[in-house]
């Protein structure tokens, strides 16, 4: 990053400072100099432990003993670890698990919160304050553990792809984050539109969605992120080994060290390295996320603060 | 919470009556000064769809949050998750102790003991945590190339959008026994070293695991408090000659200090809970000495220890300190004049 800050003239102009009003002073070298180092060590601190866990999922078993561990320079890069990981098996089943709680868990979270946010961003509307309310309160307690427990397994939910879902299905706050961007939705345009003849459902799906595809963006990521990255609640319902998600996989693999079944023999006998495993589920964990984000991240602002809460 | 305080559109506040609507029950426009003059059947009908819309969440909070409130009854039980299969016969076959629980629990060491945890470890992030955000927000905000921001920006998001398991693994990958610094330490004829399983320096540990992930998301709400900061204020600054520094000094700071006063009233509101995933998947590496917090120790006494009731009373004390904790933030919170999570 020092580079680019320092960039001599001539870079592309995307790159390019944008003009600096007259009254400011000029940058001193040495500040750009600090500035652009402690930017870099911040982004290094988070970049470089990814780079080794991605180097390391690419390695050989060879590359792997010649440096004694982790890897920090690629050599023969070989998708081994993946192959096998993927090729069916615990890994192959607990991702298809994950991907399949995440989309239909985000799919139903959107869709119960979309509808609760709009049917409280009309203001005046019948009720709205207690129905407020009622989401309000739950943001200041929880019931607690236990009789959550006891009642999710009264429900029958145990060992069910529901216990994943259900019980925190939807987020109060990104409700509020919704229901804020809504009502920032011009009254006249809804009116207009109340009076060609359209109900609430034809005036949330044709303008109201429409125009807030960066809010809708944003919450969508969040619940998704949400769902990838539970486990505790597979840890308390489901006993079923071949139901678990990838992140209760992951923690076996990387935590316990313990070998992913079906694979422990190729381990064993020297074909593959327990090391490129524990890393290429990793690497799966954090790939859809890491994709995803940065072209959501505009929106996290803009997102964030037109939904402020407010009552 | 009043509608006047809260236009949605400059437009309507300046302009509130509106035409009728036309589809063909009584809807009028939704103002609060025509609503007055419908009866209640009349806005029922009118307001039916988006109350009916509001409906799957409703009964979402209340099957998942509102009701197992009644659970905590077990508290006052001696709870037998062996009378039947369902946990709520259970609930009502199980005899009454009073007290019992809590006392058993205000004597047990290791009650206290993750109350200490507890304390000490919202301390060390309160002190070492707290202020990263807010020195990364004016580092960003004084960069004025929108394409090393945009990348900078992303690079700091991007871990908070990993899990509890992912952040720990990579910790433990470059901390623990068998990782980068170990791994560097014996090629260079050193022991090696695993600081995630260190009792002693643990709380340090999750800090840093803290900063890692989510140091960088928490510059959001400062990054917005410095957009709205006025430019026409820095340059009368610059005019009555104050250098850099007494700018940031005497108008960056006093604009980021209400935000920051408002996030340490809620953190302080939310001291009782620190990190429970973040501490439950580390509780075993470092022994429940020093790993265990009290969410931690309601969830060893109650779903290993299947002692439900002593665990929902547990659980149920630092709930209601909990309340009681971030009512009081609030309150601190609208006194300063700010908005709090909800609003008066």
């Amino acid at each position: 990053m020092t580079a680019v800050i320092d960039k001599p003239a001539g870079t592309p102009r995307r790159w390019a400072a944008p003009p600096r009003p007259t009254w400011e002073e000029e940058p001193s070298r040495a500040g750009l100099a600090a500035k652009g180092i402690a930017l870099s060590f911040a982004c290094l601190a988070i970049l470089f432990p990814l780079w080794i866990v991605v180097v390391t999922s690419l390695s050989s078993r060879r590359t792997i003993n010649e440096a004694g561990g982790l890897v920090l320079v690629p050599k023969d890069v070989t998708f081994i670890a993946y192959q096998e990981l993927l090729s069916g098996g615990q890994v192959t089943r607990a991702a298809l698990v994950s991907i399949f709680v995440t989309l239909f868990g985000t799919l139903f979270s959107m869709t119960v919160s979309v509808l609760c946010a709009y049917g409280l961003s009309r203001s005046g509307t019948l009720g709205h304050r207690w129905i407020l309310m009622t989401l309000l309160a739950t943001m200041f307690f929880s019931a607690g553990l236990i009789p959550t427990y006891l009642l999710v397994q009264s429900l029958g939910l145990t060992d069910s792809y529901l216990a994943l879902i259900l019980p925190s299905a939807i987020s109060v706050f990104n409700i509020l984050v919704l229901r804020g961007f809504f009502m920032g939705i011009s009254q006249e345009l809804i009116d207009s539109a109340r009076i060609d003849g359209a109900g609430d459902i034809r005036i949330l799906l044709r303008i109201v969605m429409p125009l807030s595809r960066a809010v809708l963006a944003v919450i969508t990521l969040f619940y998704a992120v949400g769902y990838w990255s539970a486990w505790f609640n597979a840890s308390l319902y489901l006993n079923q080994q071949d139901m678990m998600p990838l992140q209760n996989v992951m923690i076996q693999l990387v935590q316990r060290q313990e070998a992913p079944v079906g694979l422990g023999q190729a381990i064993k006998t020297g074909q593959l390295s327990g090391l490129a495993v524990q890393m290429a589920v990793m690497v799966m964990a954090l790939l859809p996320v890491a994709v995803l984000s940065p072209f959501v991240q505009r929106h996290f602002k803009k997102g964030m603060l037109t939904g402020a809460v407010k009552g | 919470m009043s509608h006047s305080t809260v236009p949605r559109s400059s437009a309507e506040a300046s302009t509130p009556v509106k035409t009728a609507a036309a589809s063909g029950d009584a809807a009028g426009p939704r103002e609060k000064r025509v609503t007055g003059r419908l009866s209640l059947r009349q806005r029922f009908r009118r307001d039916r769809v988006l109350i009916l819309m509001t409906l799957p969440a409703i009964l979402l909070l209340l099957v998942f949050n509102y009701l197992p409130i009644l659970g905590n009854i077990v508290a006052f039980q001696d709870y037998d998750p062996y009378i039947s299969d369902n946990g709520i016969v259970s609930i009502l076959h199980s005899p009454f102790v009073g007290l019992e629980n809590f006392q058993r629990m205000f004597e047990d060491s290791a009650f206290w003991n993750a109350v200490e945890n507890t304390l000490v470890l919202f301390f060390v992030q309160l002190l070492l945590f707290f202020p990263i955000p807010v020195l990364l927000a004016l580092l960003i905000n004084s960069v004025v190339r929108p394409r090393v921001r945009a990348v900078a920006q992303a690079v700091l998001y991007l871990p908070h959008f990993f899990s509890w398991v992912l952040v720990i693994a990579v910790f433990q990958q470059m901390f623990g026994g068998a990782g980068m610094l170990s791994q560097l330490l014996r090629q260079n004829g050193h022991d090696g070293l695993n600081i995630m399983t260190n009792p002693d320096t643990f709380p340090f540990l999750l800090t840093a695991q803290s900063v890692w992930k989510d140091a960088g998301w928490g510059i959001i709400v400062f990054l917005a408090a410095l957009a709205s900061v006025s430019p026409d204020l820095y340059e009368a600054a610059a005019m009555d000659g104050a250098g850099r520094w007494r700018r940031m000094w005497h108008i960056t700071l006093p604009a980021l200090r209400p935000v920051i006063a408002l996030l340490l009233v809620l953190r302080v509101g939310d001291a009782l809970t620190v990190g429970f995933e973040q501490i439950l998947l580390q509780r075993d590496g470092v022994g429940p000495g020093a790993g265990e917090v009290l969410d931690t120790f309601v969830w060893w006494n109650g779903v290993r220890n299947q002692d439900f009731g002593y665990a929902a009373a547990a659980g149920l004390v630092k709930g209601v300190v909990s309340i009681g904790l971030v009512l009081a933030a609030n309150k601190v919170a609208h006194l300063m004049g700010e908005q709090g999570v909800y609003q008066k």
